[in-house]
This record gives structure tokens, C-alpha cells and sequence, in this order.
């Protein structure tokens, strides 16, 4: 888990890495670039950043809203509204096209809405039906635009694929300012968005206007959206909304934690895929930049404690080791229960107590030998130390009140009750201990006998 | 049906079918999914202070019913009050337990937030909640015996401790009326225990509790009055009076088969009358 001043150095930790990444493999114009002389270097960096960290912002609550793929829907829903809106003022003036994409992309977001309400149509098929419709018209629109206006051909498909390199100051205003209005709605209306995610059935039954808040929350996304098609381009955009909150789940249960860490991941991406993509020649920033979210994602899903995969391998691993080491220390205690104390176990009667493979068995030895809990003569004769002894009485002792309790309380047969006792003496918590041995009244420390007749292990 | 609500009703304005003094009283309510009728004519009005059970098969309409009378799906006709009010008016006086395949058991939140929420509505928009808030919901969570897992996330709660963190969330709203959508659905022995003896403190306060109910067995220890429901009210009243072999058959029974037709025709639009 991740909390407290730790979040603060996510940020500047991943634009280290990727500015050292950067350095170590850069390209051609790599030193200009690192070193943000350039004044369009700065202007898109700062762009792009900014544009990380108000979708990963706003990201946070639509991945929690499950509304993540409206917003793609929403993204391709705005190029009809570009390319009409270019017929319409016939040049390429940027403000009055991201009106247009504005206006296309919640008519986009309201069709979903109205489209889900009809019995039968549920919301993937919703958003599939609302993205290929507006996308198809508006390539039909813009085809339309290309071949009235013969000058600038590939004036529109700047919003579809984006082209970062293109961003100038007003552009980085815009994302700015837009960065700034969501940072404000998510500091105001936090608990009322929290709430809406969570439970809207409840928000509603409270009085809240649940419809508003959806509305508001799409509002943001679809601001965020169309000043960020520029940037990346309207088919990359909703993965600056999903990734950076997807991969912050991973390292937080708390919902403040994991929308800060979604802004940094999202912030990072932009920062590092546009220092990327400024230092090598021809490539496409939305694309770099989006790899770098997919890169975080992976991380995260791989690293992240607890949550990660590699963190849940290990922690699986060692549990299968600690029962196996347990296996052995009962095995031994048994078999003392029967011959006296002292008396040696040869490694293969050891092998027959259960099914182990001879090379798990002997690095299980191994181990028990290096914790100091037995020993083992050159011919392969095993005895429990002193220590040894005391933690497998221990467990031995587990084992049989577990079994107990099982046949009397559980009404489990006693010829099948070694193997459950077997599958959760391991992970008995030493309060579940006492309270067995309340139920039973074993205050003694004596190791109960046990309840079914010994399997003879020579 | 109820006899009680039908003598009280009065040819007028909607607000004279209800009693004020009702903790809850729905008259002649419809309420249809995509046109397709699930619960009809429902009238009933429940008297203060009672743990009053809903029982009926599946798809009878148990969690519609809790659902119509949150306002939360729209009803095709009747009006429903509370204390005499429209629910808007009321909010407060209402605490609801959803039903637990309603919520995101994954979502990044611990117990005490989820209790806290129940402060919520005490809270105007824009506020954030204090340490008053905070305070009441960790007192509903000792209320439960969860408070030492205050901290917890939701997930890796057992069943019956995610049960009563919705419990809690329900009590710490202090309210007057009780709709919770089958509480003891998947908890433990000890959790539906801890529910009980809540409901009968609750009851002890005066209020007035409405839940869904699976198990028919426990109707009858559990619950003053009970509302047999299927598609419409089948009987509704004294527990002891009410559940009766006879009208547990007419509950369970395939005797509403038409009902269902005609709701299936009303679906069709009745394009296909044949």
C-alpha cells in the first residue's frame, strides 16, 4: 500500500527514470529536447502533462463509474462535430472546431444514455452503436471538407491520430485551464462523486441528483477529450482516461490516494512520452505517450505490493513452503510419538508420509536444517533438534485439536478428517488456537492422542 | 388485501388514501418495467413501531416494492407516503440496506467511509464530512461489532461483516422508517444474530423496520407483521394471523399464472391479441 508524503515522489521518480530512459536511449535531437531550451519542446511538454494529469484526474471517477468506454464513444462521437464545424466556418480556426466536437461528442455521450434505456440494448451494445455511427458520419463529413477546401488536406486528421509536435501556447492554455476546472469540481464535489461511484442507488435514495452528477462528471471528460485531441488524437484519448486510473488501483484501497497516484501516472505519461517523442524524429507522441501509460499499467500490475502479481506469486510460494516445512516437522513429531523421543526417520520412510517429489523433499531438509529445526546424517537419517522438536509439538498438537473439533463440532467423519485438518492448520491465526482449546478444554499442552488410527510409515 | 388501509380510503385528493400518522402507506400503486407490469394495485400502510417482514417468490417484486417506495424507479400509478409526505420531502426520516449484488465489493473504499456515507444526507453539497460525521459512523460500527475493522477495505470483509457494515451505514441516518433489501441474504449465524437483536432495538426505539425476506422459517419468530407478496399483495398483517399455510399457497402457488399473462400481453403492447 501506498500512502502519506510517498505519493509526492511518484512523480518526480517516474520523470526521472524516463528522463534517464530518454537519455540512455535517445535519438537525434535528444540533448535539445532534454534540456527543454526549445520553446515548442516547452509548449508541448507542458501540454502534455498537463493533459495526463486532468484526464487521470477525471479518469479516476469514470473507471469507478464503469463509464470508461462511453468515454470512448464520446471521443469518436466528436469528429462529426469538427468536420461539420469546419464546413460551417470554412477555415481552421481552432476554437469553433472544439465547439463543434464539443456539441457532437455529448450528443454522442446522450445517445449511449437514451440508446441504454431500451429493453434488450444493453451498454456495450450502446456505445458500439453510438462510436461507429458518429465516426462514420463524420468521415463522411470530412471527406466532404477535404474536397471543398483542396488546400489542406490533412487539416482534420490532426484529431484523429493527433499531432503533439503541432501544440502552441493557446492550446496549452486551454489544457490548462481545463486541468484547473477539474482539479476544482473534484475538490468540491469529492464526497458527492465518491458516493455516486460507489452506490448511485444509495445517492439517489439520499436526494442527491445522481443524473446531475453523471452529467457533470461526462462534461469534464468531454472537455478534457476534445482539448486533448489535438494532443493525441480522438482514438488514443480514452487511454489517458482508463490507464493511469487502472494502474493506481493497484497500489491503494483508499479512493484520495488512488486519484492522486492516477494524476501523477497520468502526468508522467505525458511528460516522458513527449520527451520521447520530441528526440526521435517521426514519432508519433499520442502513441508514445499512451505506451508509457500501458508501460506504468504493466508495472503495477506486475509489482504493486499486495495487489501485484508478482507480489502475490511470491507470497503464494511461500506459503506452499512454510506448509511444506510444517509437513515434515509433523511427519517427525509422529513418528517420535510412536518409536520415542530420539528415535531417526531415514529420509525414504519420510518420502512414503505423503506424495513429495525426492528434490522437493530434500530442499524442504534443507531448509528445515538451515532454521535449525533437524538434522541429517550422511546416510540420510533425520532427527528433530531440541528447537525443532518444540515447534513440531506445536504443530502436532494444532493439528489434533483441529481434528477434534472438526468431528465434534462439524460432524466430519474421522477417517477423512487428517486431510481437512491438514488444508487449515497452516493458516491458523493464534486466536482461533485458544478459542479451540476453550471449546475442547484442552488447557493442557499434552498433544491430544489422535482420533483415527495411524497410517505406519515404514 | 389490507383492510385496514381500504377503510381508511376517501374518494379525494391522493393524500386522503394515506394516513399521516403511517410510518409508510402506498395506495393503489403499479409499477411496471418496460411497460411490463411487476407489482399491481399494492396497497398498504404499516403501523409505527413494527419489524414488518416481505416474503414471496422469486421475482414477486420483493426489492421493487423497497425500490418504488425510495423512489428510485418510477411508479406507473399510486402514490406512496411517508408520515403523511411525499418520499423527497422525507428523505430523513428513510435509512436503506441495498441488496448486496448492488454493490462494488472491489471499489476502493473501508468500512468507516462506507458508514460515514450514511451522513451524507445531513451534509449539503460541496462539504466535505467532519469529525461529527466521522464520529457518529464509527459509533454505528461499534453498534455492529466492527469497529476494530474500521480501516478495512469493503473486499476483504467476510459476508456477514460487509452485511453489517450496510447495517451501520442504515443506522447511523437515524431514521425513523427501515427499508433494507434482504439483510440476511448470505451472512453467517453469528451476523444474522447481531441483525435480529438490531431490528429489536430498533423496534424498542419506536421504529419501524421493512425487509425482504428469504427464509421462511424465521417469518414467524422475526417478524410482528408480514406482507406476502406476489406481483400484487396477496395478504398483509399480523404475523401470526397472516402466515398462514393457506395464504403461503396462494403466495407460492401457480394460482397467478393469468396475472403474469396478462403482464406479459400488456409488455406485447397487445399487438398480438389473439
Amino acid at each position: 500500500m501506498i500512502r502519506g508524503p510517498v505519493m509526492l515522489l511518484v512523480l518526480p521518480a517516474l520523470v526521472t527514470v524516463g528522463v534517464i530512459a530518454t537519455a540512455t536511449f535517445g535519438g537525434d535531437e535528444l540533448r535539445r529536447v532534454l534540456s527543454l531550451a526549445d520553446y515548442n519542446t516547452r509548449i508541448v511538454v507542458l501540454g502534455t502533462t498537463l493533459l495526463g494529469a486532468a484526464a487521470g484526474l477525471i479518469g479516476t471517477f469514470t473507471y469507478l463509474r464503469k463509464r470508461a468506454m462511453v468515454a470512448d464513444a464520446l471521443a469518436h462521437a466528436t469528429l462529426p462535430g469538427i468536420a461539420a464545424a469546419f464546413l460551417i466556418v470554412g477555415q481552421k480556426e481552432i476554437v469553433p472546431l472544439l465547439v463543434g466536437g464539443a456539441i457532437a461528442g455529448t450528443l454522442g455521450v446522450l445517445c449511449v444514455m437514451g440508446l441504454r434505456r431500451i429493453p434488450r440494448i444493453h451498454e456495450d451494445a450502446a456505445i458500439g452503436i453510438v462510436l461507429s455511427v458518429f465516426f462514420g458520419i463524420g468521415l463522411i463529413l470530412k471527406s466532404a471538407a477535404t474536397q471543398l477546401s483542396m488546400g489542406d488536406q490533412a487539416g482534420l486528421d490532426r484529431f484523429i491520430y493527433g499531432t503533439t509536435a503541432g501544440l502552441i501556447k493557446q492550446d496549452a492554455w486551454l489544457i490548462g485551464m481545463t486541468a484547473v476546472l477539474i482539479l476544482l469540481t473534484v475538490l468540491l464535489l469529492f464526497k458527492e462523486f465518491r458516493l455516486l461511484c460507489f452506490d448511485a442507488a444509495y445517492a439517489r435514495s439520499l436526494g442527491r441528483r445522481v443524473r446531475v452528477l453523471d452529467l457533470l462528471m461526462m462534461a469534464l471528460v468531454v472537455i478534457t477529450t476534445v482539448v486533448g485531441l489535438q494532443a493525441v488524437g480522438l482514438i488514443l484519448v480514452i487511454a489517458l482516461l482508463i490507464i493511469p486510473a487502472a494502474a493506481a488501483r493497484f497500489w491503494t484501497d483508499d479512493l484520495a490516494t488512488m486519484t492522486w497516484l492516477s494524476v501523477e501516472f497520468g502526468a508522467a505519461s505525458g511528460f516522458v512520452g513527449a520527451l520521447i517523442s520530441g528526440s526521435y524524429a517521426n514519432l508519433p507522441a499520442g502513441a508514445v505517450i499512451v505506451i508509457c501509460a500501458g508501460v506504468l499499467f504493466f508495472f503495477s500490475m506486475g509489482f504493486a505490493p499486495e495487489r501485484g502479481a508478482v507480489f502475490a506469486w511470491w507470497r503464494r510460494y511461500a506459503l506452499r513452503r512454510r506448509i511444506g516445512r510444517q509437513h515434515v516437522l509433523r511427519a517427525l513429531a509422529e513418528h517420535e510419538e510412536r518409536y520415542g523421543n530420539l528415535a531417526t526417520l531415514p529420509l525414504a520412510r519420510l518420502q512414503q508420509t505423503r506424495s513429495w517429489r525426492a528434490s522437493e523433499l530434500r530442499t524442504l531438509i534443507y531448509r528445515c536444517r538451515a532454521a535449525d529445526e533437524l538434522t541429517i546424517d550422511p546416510s540420510d537419517n533425520i532427527r528433530l533438534t531440541p528447537t525443532g522438536r518444540v515447534r513440531a509439538h506445536r504443530l502436532l498438537r494444532n493439528h489434533r485439536l483441529w481434528e477434534l473439533y472438526l468431528i465434534r463440532y462439524a460432524d466430519v467423519a474421522p477417517t477423512h478428517v487428517d486431510r481437512d485438518a491438514d488444508q487449515i492448520e497452516h493458516v491458523l491465526p493464534a486466536s482461533i488456537t485458544v478459542e479451540l482449546e476453550r471449546l475442547l478444554a484442552e488447557k493442557q499442552t499434552a498433544i491430544p492422542a489422535s482420533p483415527h488410527p495411524m497410517g505406519d510409515v515404514s | 388485501m389490507n383492510l385496514l388501509s381500504k377503510q381508511r380510503r376517501l374518494p379525494e385528493a391522493a393524500d386522503q388514501h394515506h394516513d399521516p400518522r403511517a410510518p409508510i402507506s402506498i395506495h393503489d400503486m403499479t409499477v411496471a418495467y418496460h411497460r411490463r407490469p411487476v407489482l399491481w394495485d399494492i396497497d398498504f400502510a404499516a403501523e409505527e413501531g413494527r419489524l414488518i417482514g416481505i416474503v414471496g417468490p422469486n421475482g414477486a417484486g420483493k426489492s421493487t416494492l423497497i425500490k418504488a417506495c425510495l423512489d428510485l424507479i418510477p411508479k406507473a400509478s399510486g402514490s406512496i407516503r411517508i408520515y403523511g409526505k411525499p418520499y423527497k420531502k422525507q428523505r430523513q426520516l428513510v435509512g436503506y440496506v441495498p441488496q448486496r449484488e448492488s454493490i462494488d465489493w472491489e471499489f476502493p473504499i473501508n468500512a468507516l467511509d462506507v458508514v460515514t456515507m450514511g451522513t451524507y444526507g445531513k451534509i449539503p453539497w460541496c462539504f466535505p464530512p467532519r469529525k461529527k460525521h466521522r464520529t457518529a459512523a464509527y459509533e454505528a460500527l461499534e453498534k455492529v461489532g466492527m469497529a476494530e475493522y474500521a480501516h478495512r477495505q469493503i473486499s476483504r470483509l467476510s459476508g456477514g461483516q460487509q452485511q453489517r457494515v450496510f447495517l451501520a451505514r442504515a443506522l447511523v441516518q437515524d431514521a425513523q422508517l427501515y427499508l433494507m433489501d434482504e439483510p440476511f441474504a448470505g451472512v453467517d449465524a453469528a451476523t444474522e444474530s447481531a441483525i435480529i437483536a438490531l431490528l429489536k432495538d430498533l423496534k424498542a426505539r419506536g421504529r419501524t423496520v421493512l425487509v425482504v425476506h428469504h427464509d421462511l422459517q424465521t417469518v414467524k419468530s422475526y417478524f410482528d407483521d408480514v406482507i406476502l407478496l406476489n406481483m400484487r399483495i396477496v395478504a398483509s398483517g399480523p404475523t401470526a394471523t397472516t402466515f398462514t399455510e393457506e395464504n403461503l399457497r396462494k403466495t407460492y402457488g401457480g394460482k397467478l399464472t393469468l396475472l403474469v399473462e396478462a403482464a406479459e400481453a400488456i409488455a406485447r403492447g397487445g399487438q398480438e391479441n389473439r
